[in-house]
């Protein structure tokens, strides 16, 4: 036990690799498991707080105020709420489709951050195919969802479905597409490799350093949307739809499955926010060009000492919470759309720009 | 066609609204920490003001819910006079509402033509048991504390016909027995002259703006939040007001004047002979006519021509008094003066306690509380009978300072 926390404590101070990775194979997987797990239990909680209270007040309300101080712990008191509840399953359900559809949704979001990097080291691997692996991942998360709306035996489930199925593959495209244009600038699939890429990239002709949300304003705008969309978040939220299906796919759901499919959908507002910071507003590097106090290396953003480990993992949570804000922004502000336009914007606006600002990107990256 | 605005300033202007709201103060009322900002008149309960039940039925037939029940038997009153016929009347036993059927449309309230049922502003009683819910006619009594006073009415409204018929009738009274004094003390010769010396009151005096209202008053009304409207109706009727009480002051100092210029009027008994120092107008009657909006030389030129015209009545009066008295005495100014005009107005009808308006925030009287506490009352029993006692408190207080001015 003491030898752990004092390798722990070892490998925060100067490593040029993952703070999660120890000498023994069997310890680093258990510690890289549990990382990955408790950022996914976590920081969707701060989120979800933040989205409690954004939404409250710019609906003339306080929010949550009663559970934990200034309301902190609703979400774990709903959480302990939906584990209590009866768990349902209709007569007509395919039961094992039906138990399994919630997990199939979860497990995706969970995985993918194992490789998301939140601070100078503090990632569970960096994989070469970083960027790659996390876009692939995230689109296994639709089947849990088209599972759920056909097992579940429900027409409002079945057309809520539909609409997800519909909705994420013409979305995967534009946030994929505007991705790529991202992994083309900077060289390299690796989400630890385009932070560093995003520290060293300097204006053409000059030394002055800038993230990639300059270049590529664009491609963020098309990521930011068809994230949205990703995550049937309002207004892109048709495969809910309360008004029209009840709660589309989920309509059958409740307890602890219900539980999951919420889960899913708040750890992908901090899965997408996450990747928005590494890909366009340089990962944990404060402002562009400053270098992170207690830090050497690329752009005075690796080897860091504990308190410029610190200070990155504040800088990229709050990053993240500054774009869940916007989400929830856009949430309060806009009313949904209709399936129609939904499609008509992927398929004639969104992609069509991604692949200009794909063929933009390659074009500068030759000339420069 | 709608006018088009260039594509996303919609978008924005969506996202300005919403975080404009974002640092607003939220609007939530914490209710059970703190007690909720309520209209005086809110509908929360239905109270009971049973002595003025006459088992009448309306209320229970009007109900949509059917949620009132009342029984009652018929009494046999002997004949007040002897050889008179007895009489039956209706004794309420029960008057129940079930207030889990009620839903408080207030049809009840509305049809009740003896004032019997009341809205009060109270509603905290909710009950673990939907059978507690219903009120029997000691419960719905005591609501009735809870009950505010009626709204007041309006600056310059038509009074209630019973209250209006009261109070002229105890003017009248009062106005005989001042004749009747001024009689008896004064010479027949000035018994005229009492009723006028008597201070006007500021009923009799007739004003009328054209829109003008009391700056001040508006002023002050806008500052407590009220709004517009209001502010500058009753500060309309408060220009009225103090316009009425300006010339009732006048009125006193010209008659106060008249009997001053009396003496001198005597010494030269010259009627026809009256010269009018340049710039001397009757102030009364300039007043009155800048307030019906007459121009201002207009005004003055009337003015000038009403007080030549009133001198020369009043010293034709004199001459005529004077050589009555032989004009031996310097007119007849001192009886005149000693006339005891006072109590016919000092005597104004003191306000009924159902005149006085008074609206309490929640305020309560701590004696009454304290002592209700004392007794076992229940803490809302307590406060609602506190808050009542409250109004009744300032009501009466209201009273007693009138009186004194």
């Amino acid at each position: 036990m003491m030898d752990l926390v004092f390798s722990t404590a070892i490998t925060f101070v100067g490593q040029a690799t993952s703070i999660t990775t120890f000498d023994s194979y069997a310890l680093s997987v258990v510690v890289k498991i549990a990382f990955a797990l408790g950022l996914f239990f976590v920081v969707p909680l701060i989120g979800g707080y933040l989205e409690h209270k954004v939404m409250g007040r710019m609906q003339a309300r306080r929010g949550p105020v009663e559970a934990g101080p200034f309301g902190t712990l609703q979400l774990v008191a709903d959480g302990i709420k939906f584990i209590q509840k009866e768990d349902v399953i209709p007569r007509a359900a395919d039961k094992w489709v039906f138990a399994a559809a919630p997990g199939v949704a979860l497990v995706p979001g969970m995985l993918i951050f194992l490789v998301l990097p939140i601070g100078p080291g503090v990632f569970a691997l960096d994989l070469e195919l970083g960027l790659f692996y996390a876009l692939a991942i995230s689109s296994v998360s639709v089947l849990g969802i088209m599972m759920g709306g056909w097992a579940s035996a429900n027409k409002f489930a079945l057309l809520g479905g539909l609409r997800a199925g519909g909705q994420l593959i013409a979305y995967e495209l534009p946030l994929i597409l505007a991705a790529i244009a991202v992994a083309v600038q900077a060289g390299t699939l690796s989400l630890v490799g385009i932070v560093e890429a995003q520290a060293t990239f300097t204006l053409p002709g000059t030394t002055i350093n800038v993230w990639y949300l300059f270049p590529q304003f664009l491609g963020f705008a098309i990521f930011f949307l068809a994230a949205m969309a990703e995550l049937s978040r309002p207004p892109f939220d048709m495969p809910i739809a309360d008004s029209e299906l009840v709660f589309g796919y989920m309509t059958e759901y409740t307890g602890i499955k219900f539980a999951m499919y919420l889960l899913t959908e708040y750890g992908g507002m901090i899965v997408m926010s996450a990747l928005m910071v590494v890909l366009y507003l340089g990962g944990w590097q404060l402002l562009p060009g400053v270098p992170l106090p207690g830090c050497e290396g690329t752009g005075g953003l690796f080897d860091c000492d504990p308190m410029g480990t610190l200070l990155g993992v504040v800088i990229t949570i709050g990053k993240i919470m500054a774009l869940v804000f916007l989400m929830v922004w856009a949430r309060v502000a806009y009313p949904r759309l209709r399936e129609d336009q939904l499609q008509r914007f992927a398929w004639l606006a969104l992609i069509p720009l991604a692949l200009l600002n794909l063929a933009l990107v390659g074009v500068a990256k030759v000339v420069f | 066609m709608a006018t088009t605005s260039p594509p996303g300033v919609g978008l924005a202007k969506g996202l300005a609204v919403t975080i404009k709201h974002l640092f607003r103060y939220p609007s939530t009322q914490m209710y059970p920490k703190q007690r909720p900002d309520l209209p005086p008149r809110t509908r929360g309960v239905i109270a009971l003001m049973d002595e003025n039940c006459t088992v009448c039925m309306l209320c229970a037939r009007e109900c949509p819910d059917w949620c009132i029940y009342i029984d009652s038997h018929k009494e046999t009153v002997p004949p007040a006079k002897e050889g008179g016929r007895a009489r039956t009347r209706n004794v309420l036993d029960r008057f129940a509402i079930d207030f889990s059927l009620c839903m408080y449309c207030g049809i009840c309230v509305e049809v009740c033509p003896f004032d019997a049922l009341w809205w009060s502003p109270e509603f905290e009683y909710a009950e673990f048991q939907i059978d507690d819910l219903l009120h029997e006619k000691e419960r719905l009594r005591e609501w009735m504390d809870t009950v505010p006073p009626p709204p007041m009415l309006e600056e310059g409204a038509v009074p209630p016909a019973e209250a209006a018929d009261a109070i002229a009738k105890k003017e009248k009274e009062l106005e005989a027995e001042a004749a009747k004094q001024a009689e008896v003390t004064a010479p027949p010769a000035e018994a005229a002259a009492a009723p006028a010396e008597a201070k006007p009151r500021t009923a009799d005096v007739k004003v009328e703006g054209a829109g003008e209202i009391d700056q001040e008053t508006y002023d002050r009304l806008i500052a407590e939040g009220k709004s517009e409207r209001i502010a500058r109706s009753k500060a309309k009727s408060a220009w009225v007001r103090k316009q009425k009480e300006k010339l009732a002051a006048e009125q006193e100092a010209a008659t106060a004047e008249e009997r001053g210029g009396d003496e001198a009027a005597a010494a030269k008994p010259k009627a026809a002979e009256v010269h009018v120092e340049a710039g001397e107008i009757d102030q009364e009657t300039y007043d009155q006519l800048i307030a019906e909006g007459k121009s201002e030389r207009m005004a003055r030129a009337k003015a000038k021509a009403a007080y030549v015209r009133k001198q020369r009545a009043k010293l034709a009066a004199d001459a005529e008094a004077g050589a009555e008295d032989g004009g031996s005495e310097a007119g007849g100014g001192a009886p005149e003066a000693s006339t005891p005009a006072e109590p016919a107005d000092a005597d104004e009808p003191k306000p009924k306690p159902a005149d006085v308006h008074v609206e309490g925030a929640g305020e309560i009287d701590q004696e009454t509380y304290d002592q209700l506490i004392a007794e076992g009352k229940s803490e809302r029993i307590a406060r609602s009978k506190a808050k009542a006692a409250w109004v009744r408190k300032q009501k009466q207080k209201l009273i007693d300072e009138g009186g004194d001015a």
